[in-house]
């Protein structure tokens, strides 16, 4: 049926694979399915000296397909592809065939059933890589600057971190000056550093780099072309309503978009209630008095704070916060030490559903409570009320889980909601970059824990409070991260895109555009095929999810690398019943 | 569903006593590969007739797939989906269980019980609910018996 010529290598991996599969059997068994024309085992084909014998068969037996049964694809799917590739064998021609982790480590207690599996796995990876077709990388040459959104603490480190190591930046601010949240607080914590003098040393830093151009009260406007080559445009806002428009290409863009503090709804905790105000409200007012902190003349005694104001809220709520914003039991804690500063005869009560001072700021907890904080437990079921009182002062009511339930009453000056972080509305910047939102709003990695910063959008990444709750070092970090990645695409000077992506058959396209709404990449466009319209697929926006497949209403569409022909007889290399 | 049938198949299950229901799963190749390879790493056992093939997202799966694999001699298909974490679709479970109920209306079609497939969110570090999922399905495909009858 088919004149392919492939070669089968199975893997001992040492014992890893052949303790559980009689890989000699595997290697029998498929010895003589179509196509294959050599069939060998290895003690480790991942050693060099099985790579060279790799390289040596494929030369002399002109082999056009390869493939490899070993450890899962994660761990050297590029290794054998650049086996593939030295020999001259195009890489795409390559199969990874998993039966390590996913057959002799998960079948240690069954050695035939692990070694007939091996030999359906490996049977459906021939199947495939009979049709495989040779594939080129879209190879595009990497422009060295870099563009970053967001001028608050992340965006300005990241920016010096690419600057140092000879990235030229253009450094895109919304608002008329940089710092975002940070240059707004006084102390933090540790060290008691001062926010405002942090991003002062920043910005200095920022000034003494001739290779980063800053732009404030700016905004990114329009993306076109990919990774390693972006066309951007930024809006800048002049006096009046000037506006200037400002081109660049760049390499790759860093989102550092930063967060929005949860408003909360009118009544929500007695919000609305004069003296019922927010974390960074309150923050502020505590940063502003020198002495005993005051509101509208008076001096603030008594000190309530509520947790978890627009965090962890319950599921039954329309649209609702279900992730826990992380910094706020720190920063709330962390206010509530401040204020004791500023006059230790003041009253600190926390109404906390679960308290997270992870890490070090643990310290932070002890040492509030050391300085007078009463610490109450309010249950899911019986959140706190608050209630204006005559006198001025307001009425906090909570049952208190720690007391066994006993009702406690309390007059405060000033409720403080101690508000979490939302995602900032970026609808505009959403749609110029088509970055994916997850359900949680905020901006979502490709895997967080192994890709941290990098979206499927290939060269946009995202760091610090944009992608979730951040603090200021972990948003840093993550920053830092991104301009890592950044580097280490532009300090190769090109970069190679997968070719594995949709591919219409224009003689089965009807022109329905069904698929063009589908692709939220806005990756299918109408084009022509021999005066007929079709749908065609802009090879640089598809990211080879392919979801537009099973949408076409004619089978009109296939992915490349796992068509509709290659799955079937995949499907029927697993289930050939010969062992 | 499968309650309603049960005491058929419970005749039928002690007929095929050594029946031991061959599992597709289609994975992903960023969220639910990693995964179902952490069952491995972990020495987690499942039934060796289980096979996986990965694709970059479950939403590129396309029903007619499932119905030729059960019609070749699979017994069940199970769809190990991004479920929210997908990188890709944010509306990727939404479409995922759309092709699974596609799949679904073409098995009863054709005759076979629609609990033949399933699917469920597995993320990459989700070895033990993968492992009781396979479990699981492989007990309920016992009680339903070989998708080929005869």
């Amino acid at each position: 049926m088919s004149d392919r010529r492939i070669g089968v290598y199975i893997c001992h991996c040492g014992g890893n694979i052949s303790d559980y599969v009689d890989v000699e059997r595997v290697r029998e068994a498929v010895q003589g399915e179509p196509c294959v024309v050599v069939a060998k085992t290895a003690m480790f084909t991942c050693s060099d000296a099985t790579q060279q014998e790799m390289v040596q068969d494929i030369k002399e037996q002109n082999l056009d397909g390869l493939v490899v049964a070993s450890c899962s694809p994660k761990l050297h799917l590029f290794t054998f592809r650049n086996v593939a590739r030295r020999a001259g064998l195009n890489p795409y021609q390559y199969t990874q065939v998993n039966v390590r982790e996913q057959c002799s480590w998960t079948h240690t207690d069954d050695k035939e059933g692990a070694t007939i599996k091996a030999i359906r796995l490996i049977r459906a990876g021939i199947a495939r890589t009979c049709l495989t077709e040779p594939l080129e990388p879209i190879i595009i040459d990497t422009v060295p600057q870099v563009l970053v959104v967001g001028g608050g603490i992340a965006g300005l480190r990241a920016a010096i971190g690419l600057a140092d190591i000879g990235i030229a930046v253009f450094l895109v601010e919304k608002s008329p000056a940089v710092g975002g949240w940070i240059n707004r607080l006084g102390k933090m914590y540790p060290h008691g550093k001062n926010g405002g003098q942090l991003i002062a040393k920043l910005v200095d830093e920022v000034k003494k780099r001739q290779n980063i151009t800053l732009f404030t009260n700016a905004e990114l406007v329009e993306k076109s072309g990919n990774i390693g080559n972006f066309n951007v445009k930024i809006r800048v806002s002049g006096q009046g309503n000037k506006k200037d428009n400002i081109t660049a290409n760049v390499g790759s863009i860093i989102i550092a978009t930063g967060f929005e503090t949860y408003q909360p709804k009118e009544g929500e905790f007695g919000y609305g209630i004069d003296g019922v105000i927010n974390l960074p409200e309150f923050k502020e007012l505590l940063d502003r008095c020198d002495g005993i902190p005051t509101r509208n003349g008076k001096e603030i005694k008594d000190i309530v704070y509520i947790y978890c104001v627009g965090s962890r809220q319950q599921p039954d709520l329309e649209n609702p916060n279900l992730y826990c914003s992380r910094y706020c039991c720190n920063a709330a804690v962390h206010s509530s030490i401040l204020a004791v500063e500023k006059d230790p005869k003041s009253h600190q009560y926390h109404l906390f559903k679960d308290m997270r001072t992870y890490g070090k700021y643990e310290s932070l907890y002890g040492q509030s409570r050391e300085t007078g904080s009463t610490y109450l437990r309010f249950g899911e079921d019986a959140p706190p009320a608050v209630e204006k009182c005559s006198d001025g002062k307001i009425k906090v009511s909570v049952k208190d889980l720690l007391t066994f339930g006993e009702e406690v009453e309390i007059k405060a000056d000033v409720v403080v909601l101690v508000t979490g972080m939302v995602p900032r509305k970026n609808d505009e910047l959403v749609d110029v970059l088509k970055l994916p939102v997850g359900r949680d709003r905020f901006f979502n990695e490709i895997h967080p824990k192994l890709r941290p910063v990098e979206t499927v959008v290939d060269g946009v990444f995202i760091c610090a409070a944009c992608q979730g709750p951040k603090n200021s070092s972990e948003s840093v970090a993550s920053a830092l991260s991104a301009v890592t990645q950044s580097a280490s695409i532009l300090k190769k000077g090109y970069v190679e895109l997968e070719p594995l992506m949709a591919s219409v058959n224009p003689e089965l396209c009807h022109w329905c555009d069904v698929c063009v709404k589908t692709c939220p990449y806005s990756a299918i466009e109408k084009g022509e095929d021999q005066g007929k319209e079709v749908a065609r697929i802009n090879k640089t926006g598809c990211k080879g999810c392919g979801g537009c497949v099973p949408i076409c209403p004619r089978d009109a569409i296939d992915l490349k690398g796992y068509t509709d022909a290659q799955i079937k007889s995949m499907i029927d290399g697993f289930l050939k019943e010969t062992f | 569903m499968a309650g309603q049938t049960r005491e058929g198949n419970t005749v039928q299950a002690g007929e095929n006593r050594d029946f031991s229901p061959k599992i597709l799963v289609f994975s992903t190749h960023n969220i639910s590969d990693p995964g179902i390879d952490l069952a491995g790493s972990s020495h987690m056992h499942y039934s060796p007739t289980v096979v996986v093939t990965s694709m970059p997202c479950s939403s590129g799966i396309k029903p007619e797939w499932i119905l030729y694999a059960v019609e070749k001699g699979f017994d069940g298909i199970f769809l190990a989906t991004d479920g929210e974490e997908c990188a890709y679709l944010p509306d990727c479970a939404e479409r995922t269980s759309h092709i699974a109920q596609e799949a679904q209306e073409l098995l009863t079609q054709k005759g076979y019980e629609p609990q033949r497939v399933r699917m469920s969110g597995i993320c990459s570090v989700c070895a033990e609910p993968f492992t009781n999922h396979m479990k699981e399905f492989s007990e309920l495909l016992k009680k339903l018996g070989p998708a080929r009858k005869g």
